[in-house]
């Protein structure tokens, strides 16, 4: 007998005498805590993101390119990763040299990038959360992971939703998903709690609008 | 389960060593307060807490009522996009599994991101004896490898160890697995943690294989989910070209939908965030993106064999947030160790004596290593009726009876008699002679009251004008017995 024959026949006797549940489960929690209008909603992100150590701008689409720019100049960065589709007048007005990611570039490779800017899929005010899917103008996952400065744009107020059941629902589960809720961190001593650990240590997140 | 706590002592002399020990009683305090004050911070900020928790425990007792359907579900899901799907029925398969598909990529090293399924199975040590190295790449869980220790706390297994320790142990340790702590290292936790970036950061870059758990996989995507702060998981998840994941079979939700309960009352659970740094999903493989190979192994171990329970079964719904650990009197005197498995506190009381059986001492003990104060029940967010179980599984440590054993029916016998009576009586005795967790224990709820006992069982009688029992009123076990068991039936 193979062990999924195996497995599976133990849970089916473990089961045998359990009565069917057919009633769904009900769902009466909320989908979003509390009522906001949109301009609120994006507040919220704002708040929270910043709570978890997230350094937060915010913008006109006119004034991207001068921010990102500002940005990358004031951490020093003398070069920043571009995911295959960021839209290209973002960087327009960028010093640092471009390093496009390819197939064959490796980890170590990644190690020597200052920044990443990318764009996201969704961002959730109530947490404080991004979540980025891979899609082009945000890249593969190693490229918001290995380089130490990680700078997002997200769109105001179209990418944010209130809550993550509101989340869940935009994104598509076969791609690739990462959730980001300030720099990576720990409080493994003592409970400390001390920000950047192996994630980027630089989390800054641009709220553009329109 | 693994043998490695085999030979562990019982509850009671484990945790001795614990009481004894200022510093980590000490830690062990600051620790689990702090977090629980945090973690109810963090709750009261959802005004439908409760609904949450509802639905969570509805969403995990309607999968394991169909755990079978889920799991080939789940199968089919994870083999279309890309994965292959090993099943393991207990720990010695699922370490034989990694171990052959490690060696079948020629690779003598992995990076791991912490997953209490392979603690449980003992699997550093398994690819150890087959030449492979395993490095543990969660802070602690590297604290922990690095000080040749056993970890103690769900969460923050290191939680044993403060600063000047962990220090040490980064300076004397370190160069032996890698790069070596800076020069002048010192205990600040900003400090260490740099160092711990260092050190890991070389290994990162260069793996080849990863292995981790999931603390979700969704049966009708085949997603899988991991919930983590440092970003080590996400290291060991996207960089290497092989990725391991061992899971338990009871970590399946059936939808994509059912994340949206545990996504929001996890990390509240847990760490006391709105949300955690990372949270990685990944459904098989992704061209040009993260691991070219995936395989999934099924966890059994033991975990059938609790489905088999009536009543233990409730324990599978656990999502190891460890919110029962912090707000427990016995778990915070007696130190995570003194439970002897990788699941300590009070759902270790649980899970430990069910995956492995009640036949040790240590697993005889455990169900008795409590004041049946319910406040694990109340923190639950899955509402495990941690004293229920607790209760039921007493009954059969005393009684014997029928249960399920490796997927054989069985009927234990009574411990009468035996050393792991004597341990569970020294367990039981251990938790109610400790003034602090009694205290703990007498502001009871009266829902859990009536699952208190008030006098021990068995031979426990014979203490009860003992000077260490002031409190606890003569009554028959047989009474006592009589009553607790009402409680239980009453109870759903
Ligand atoms: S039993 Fe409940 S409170 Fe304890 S770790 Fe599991 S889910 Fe968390």
């Amino acid at each position: 007998m193979s062990s999924r024959e195996r497995v599976l026949g133990r849970v089916r006797r473990a089961l045998a005498d359990v009565p069917a549940d057919g009633a769904p489960v009900l769902r009466d929690y909320l989908r979003e805590h509390g009522r906001r209008g949109a301009d609120e909603t994006v507040e919220l992100l704002a708040g929270n993101l910043a709570d978890y150590r997230a350094i937060v701008h915010r913008c006109t689409d006119a004034q991207l390119p001068e921010v990102l720019m500002r940005l990358l100049a004031a951490h020093g960065s003398q070069s920043v990763v571009v995911p295959p589709e960021l839209p290209p007048h973002w960087l327009k007005a960028v010093d640092a040299t471009r390093v496009h990611d390819r197939a064959a570039s490796t980890p170590q490779d990644l190690d020597r990038v200052d920044s990443v800017v990318t764009g996201c899929a969704v961002a959730v005010a109530e947490t404080g959360t991004i979540v980025l899917d891979g899609s082009p103008d945000q890249g593969r996952r190693r490229i918001t992971l290995v380089p130490d400065h990680h700078v997002c744009v997200v769109r105001v107020p179209d990418q944010v939703v209130s809550s993550v059941p509101q989340a869940l629902e935009r994104l598509d589960p076969v791609r690739p998903l990462t959730w980001i809720s300030g720099p990576s961190a720990t409080s493994d001593i003592e409970l400390d709690r001390v920000e950047g650990v192996h994630g980027p240590r630089t989390l800054e997140v641009v709220l553009v609008e329109g | 389960m693994s043998g490695t706590h085999l030979g562990m002592p019982s509850f009671p002399e484990a945790a001795r060593d614990a009481v004894h020990d200022p510093t980590l009683r000490g830690n062990l305090r600051h620790a689990t307060h702090t977090i629980r004050d945090k973690r109810a911070r963090a709750v009261a900020e959802l005004d439908d807490w409760a609904r949450l928790r509802e639905a969570g425990k509805r969403i995990k007792d309607h999968t394991l009522r169909y755990l079978d359907r889920y799991l080939v579900r789940v199968e089919e899901a994870v083999t279309a996009a890309g994965g292959t799907v090993h099943w393991a029925a207990d720990a010695e398969e699922a370490n034989r599994i990694v171990a052959d598909l490690v060696k079948a990529t020629g690779e003598s090293e992995v990076v791991k991101v912490k997953s209490m399924a392979t603690q449980e199975t003992g699997l550093n040590e398994a690819l150890e004896a087959e030449g492979i190295r395993a490095y543990e790449t969660d802070l602690a869980e590297l604290i922990v490898q690095l000080g040749g220790d056993r970890p103690s706390h769900i969460l923050v297994p290191a939680i044993h160890r403060n600063r000047g320790e962990i220090r040490d142990i980064f300076r004397s340790e370190m160069g032996e697995w890698g790069r070596p702590a800076p020069e002048g290292l010192t205990d600040t936790p900003a400090e260490l943690a740099e160092a711990a970036r260092l050190h890991l950061r070389e290994k990162f870059l260069r793996a080849r294989v990863g292995i981790s758990g999931a603390n979700f996989m969704v049966a009708e995507t085949g997603t899988l989910v991991v919930v983590e702060s440092e970003g080590n998981g996400r290291m060991c998840l996207t960089l290497p070209e092989t990725l391991i994941s061992v899971v338990g079979i009871e970590k399946i939700v059936p939808t994509w939908r059912d994340l949206e309960v545990f996504l929001q009352t996890l990390p509240r659970s847990s760490t006391a965030e709105r949300m955690n740094p990372y949270t990685s999903m990944w459904t098989g493989t992704t061209d040009g993106d993260g691991p070219r190979t995936f395989h999934l192994v099924l966890l059994d171990n033991g975990r059938t064999d609790t489905l088999a329970d009536e009543v233990g079964r409730q324990a599978l719904r656990c999502i190891r947030c460890s919110a029962c650990l912090n707000v427990c009197p016995v778990y915070e005197r007696a130190g995570g160790h003194a439970y002897g498995s990788v699941y300590p506190g009070p759902i270790g009381a649980i899970l430990s004596p069910q995956l492995r059986g009640t036949g040790s001492e240590i697993d005889a003990s455990l169900p008795y290593a409590s004041s049946l104060c319910g406040a694990c029940y109340e923190v639950c967010p899955v509402a495990i009726d941690i004293p229920e179980v607790l209760v039921h599984l007493r009954e059969r440590v005393v009684q014997g009876g029928p249960a399920v054993r490796q997927g054989n029916r069985v009927v234990l016998k009574p411990a009468r008699g035996h050393a792991a009576e004597r341990a569970a009586m020294r367990a039981a005795r251990w938790a109610f002679t400790h003034p602090g967790a009694l205290r703990a224990g007498q502001r009871l709820t009266s829902r859990t009251r009536r699952l208190h006992p008030r006098t021990l069982p068995g031979p426990g009688r014979a203490w009860s004008g003992s000077r260490d029992l002031p409190e606890v009123p003569a009554e028959p076990f047989r009474d006592w017995w009589q009553r607790t068991r009402d409680g239980k039936d009453g109870a759903k």
